[in-house]
């Protein structure tokens, strides 16, 4: 597809996750995890290193029990492909807490920058609008990022948003990857 | 060849186990019920759809479920996932998640292909179901008589959400009633 791809990730993620206030984050395996890792550790966000296909489904259950604070699941066009039919599940639910970012680079960045589905056709925000999703956004420069930020706290949503980021993989910024750590952190965090 | 379904458990045996269940989720303050519907499910989905203090969730697929129900675990909430044992195979990557974070998780599953089934296209997924379970680290509790139903399903809530721990709990076709299909060549 021929869009604007030079948004770098990390300058993407760490906007996105200024003033974060009462965020809740989760983060897809991969890339979006070391985005979020980048930006700033933080109890509120939950970090996946596996469970490729679930991001947008966790975020779902989240924002389901945790109706007054915005939560935001947050990942990669191949995590998102490999789970679309959550779109159709956050479309019949219609939580307006929850936000879905994809950071698309059209590519499997981990595993050798093999074009994914989004570089040969397959339109995610095409998708999410077919789910009745209430607001979808395609972004490609820094202004939409900014949009998307206040959006996202406005409680409005479901939204939908896919920025077009660059190709390239910046330093693997690790995390914990204790999931019994990191679960019981953001509980006692949301919870408390 | 037409084919109709002619036979779906519809009696009251039925009404009565979906009815006690379903007083052991508020008891037991589950608050999501996700699920991908199977004909021995649908009193008790219909009794939780109707619920307004019980989210109810259909799903595309049963994977979601386990995802689902992590995220609903991380922010307070209690859930369960009602799902049919050719559905199980579809969550055992997700399952990680349960054993890596050691999460609770709760499903009740109700069997095909195990009993009088009519399709032979359920009985792989059906004869694999408890032993795929037990691999992914999931404790398996079995139900084959009406009157051991209430008490395999509070020690399944318990060892769920009190020992952090997935449990499923599978509903014999013995139990539910086959599914009968009548139909002309």
């Amino acid at each position: 597809m021929l869009q604007n791809k030079t948004l770098d990730r990390r300058e993407v993620v760490a906007n996105l996750l200024k003033d974060r206030n009462d965020l809740l984050v989760i983060s897809g395996l991969g890339s979006a995890t070391y985005d979020c890792a980048a930006a700033g550790d933080h109890p509120n966000n939950f970090y996946l290193w596996g469970a490729m296909g679930g991001t947008a489904s966790l975020a779902l259950g989240l924002a389901l029990a945790q109706p007054k604070r915005p939560v935001l699941g947050i990942t990669g066009d191949g995590d998102m492909l490999m789970g679309l039919g959550a779109l159709s599940t956050i479309g019949t639910q219609g939580p307006t807490n929850l936000t879905i970012i994809i950071l698309d680079n059209e590519e499997y960045g981990e595993t050798g920058s093999q074009p994914s589905a989004t570089a040969l056709g397959t339109s995610l925000s095409d998708v999410a609008r077919a789910a009745s999703t209430k607001i979808v956004v395609d972004v490609a420069d820094m202004n939409g990022v900014n949009n998307i930020r206040k959006l996202m706290h406005s409680r409005a949503g479901p939204l939908f948003a896919n920025i077009k980021i660059a190709s390239g993989n910046p330093d693997k910024i690790l995390p914990s990857r204790d999931g019994n750590y990191l679960s019981n952190r953001f509980r006692e965090s949301v919870l408390s | 060849m037409t084919l109709t379904q002619a036979n779906e458990p519809s009696n009251t045996k039925t009404d009565n186990w979906s009815k006690s269940i379903y007083e052991m989720f508020i008891a037991s303050q589950i608050r999501q019920v996700v699920y991908v519907p199977d004909a021995g499910h649908s009193k008790l989905i219909n009794l939780c759809r109707t619920d307004p203090n019980i989210d109810d969730v259909v799903l595309s697929s049963e994977e979601e479920g386990v995802a689902h129900l992590a995220g609903a675990w991380l922010g307070g909430d209690r859930g369960i996932m009602l799902m049919q044992s050719s559905g199980v195979g579809n969550c055992v990557n997700m399952f990680s998640l349960i054993t890596s974070c050691k999460l609770p998780f709760l499903t009740l599953i109700t069997m095909r292909g195990e009993w009088g089934e009519f399709n032979p296209w359920q009985l792989q997924m059906g004869q694999t179901t408890p032993e795929l379970l037990k691999l992914c680290g999931l404790i398996v509790h079995r139900v084959d008589e009406i009157d051991q139903l209430a008490e395999t399903l509070d020690s399944a809530i318990r060892i769920a959400f009190d020992g952090s721990q997935g449990v499923a709990v599978l509903l014999s076709q013995r139990l539910i009633g086959r599914k009968n299909f009548t139909g002309q060549k």
